[in-house]
């Protein structure tokens, strides 16, 4: 089925997950789409990044050729200082993370189950992978969001009834922010709800891009950005 | 007889390492807090069969993770590149790339290199488990998941949990910034990361630094890692005097 209007492009995806961040709140954002949302942070909403590398609290990422090997995120991107910042080692900050001290991730994923089930770091036909932290984010923040592309590059829908990918995290998943939906997985194993749509996008032409059923929110609403 | 662990030089400081040992190498995946000179005298000395631990099995070079640009990286794969390695321990072992493989990788492959993949959050209270004496612990990361195949599980609370074992080592590879004449350790920055754990867990703890300073030279309440879990230290030569221009 072609789609009914064009896709949010990948700015867009982490401008919406944005929007779910609170004043006061300790965000960890994972490599990918998430990485972009620090870019669309409203700015009365104040908050303080975690980082795996072992930081509390940093300023945008360091202009070119101005890099600190002192001072790096999770992805080995260079960072700049501000004042009010923490570090620690490893085991602290992964306390932090398992101690449910993080109030939000934001993470990609390759597959979100109907429960909220979460694969994000194996594929298969490498036949090795990279876990790093996922498994423990998953398990420890207070709020997992997964920002990803509806689908894979083949078409396939990664928003599925069980995911056929090694987990990550088993019903860990709130919230899933797509280029063409906001997928809210409801509590205590009621599934998926439709709660918003792109510009051009209903109910009908999401569900045929899905694999997994969801129900339709009664307050179902055009993508809001502002 | 006062107390001083300083080392003469990175060969002497790696001389006992045998072959078969477990090695742990400290630093998060770039170029901040990893023990590079440790790592190249290690080479240069041989031990083979080595079970190395680490965050990553050596990412920086293929990507440039965490290094400045125009210095060619060193990481873990001066070792395995050398055949000096037969099992890896690692939650990011492989580049982040799939079309630039590192060396483990190539190694993993061709049926050379054992790997046993554990969550970042885990590997590292693996270690303060080990050197805090704590046998094991529960930890509700990977429940439900392939990398808790095999390993006993409990509910507490209504929540599922996975035993996981203290990891100890024979010798740990770690940087820090400054040492004291005694050993006592300070970091700078995000360079922390695993060297704290890993110098804890491991019988034979040596540290790289950039400056050896006499005791008082670090303010004791600015001490990342007291002395008691340091054996030995080596400074970093400044590039002005021979020494390699790393960072």
């Amino acid at each position: 089925m072609t789609d009914p209007a064009p896709r949010l492009d990948r700015e867009v995806i982490a401008m919406r997950v944005a929007r779910e961040f609170r004043d006061g709140e300790v965000v960890n954002l994972g490599i990918g789409i998430p990485t972009l949302c620090s870019d669309f942070v409203p700015p009365d909403v104040e908050i303080m990044y975690h980082s795996e590398s072992g930081l509390l609290n940093c300023g945008p990422l360091a202009d070119e050729g101005e890099g600190d090997v002192d001072l790096i995120n999770a992805g080995g991107q260079f960072l700049s200082p501000i004042p009010g910042m923490a570090y620690f080692d490893s085991a602290e900050a992964f306390a932090m993370i398992r101690g449910g001290h993080i109030d939000v991730t934001a993470l990609g994923a390759l597959q979100v189950s109907a429960m909220g089930d979460l694969a994000n770091w194996f594929l298969p036909a490498r036949g090795v992978g990279n876990v790093g932290g996922a498994m423990d984010l998953a398990a420890g923040a207070k709020r997992v969001i997964v920002a990803m592309e509806h689908n894979g590059r083949d078409g396939s829908s990664k928003i599925v009834p069980e995911c056929s990918y090694p987990l990550t995290g088993k019903g860990c998943v709130s919230l899933v922010v797509t280029d063409i939906a906001v997928i809210e997985v409801l509590p205590a194993g009621q599934g998926l709800q439709l709660i918003e749509h792109a510009p051009g996008w209903d109910a009908a032409s999401i569900q045929s891009q899905t694999d997994a059923e969801f129900s339709v929110s009664t307050d179902l609403t055009e993508i809001t950005l502002v | 007889m006062p107390i001083n662990k300083t080392v003469n030089s990175f060969a002497e400081a790696v001389s006992d390492i045998s072959d078969g040992s477990v090695v742990m190498i400290g630093g998060f995946g770039g170029a901040g807090g990893m023990p590079h000179l440790l790592m190249l005298a290690l080479r240069d000395q041989g031990a083979r069969n080595l079970t190395i631990i680490g965050n990553t099995a050596g990412i920086a070079a293929p990507t440039g993770f965490g290094w400045p640009e125009g210095i060619e990286p060193i990481d873990h794969a001066v070792l395995i590149e050398n055949g000096q390695i037969a099992k890896v321990i690692a939650s990011f072992p492989v580049s982040g790339s799939v079309s630039r493989p590192n060396a483990f990788e190539k190694g993993f492959r061709a049926g050379e290199i054992e790997l046993e993949l554990v969550p970042q959050g885990t590997l590292a209270e693996r270690m303060r488990a080990a050197g805090a004496g704590i046998a094991a612990f529960y930890t509700p990361t990977a429940a439900g998941t392939m990398l808790a195949d095999g390993k006993e599980t409990r509910v507490f609370d209504g929540r599922e949990y996975v035993l996981e074992e203290a990891l100890h080592a024979d010798f740990a590879l770690v940087r820090a910034k400054t040492a004291d004449t005694l050993g006592n350790l300070a970091y700078a920055g995000t360079s922390r990361t695993f060297n704290p754990p890993m110098a804890m867990a491991a019988k034979v703890t040596i540290a790289e630094v950039d400056e050896i300073v006499e005791p008082g030279g670090i303010d004791p309440d600015r001490v990342d890692t007291p002395s008691i879990y340091v054996k030995r230290i080596a400074a970093r030569p400044p590039a002005s005097e021979g020494g390699v221009a790393l960072p």
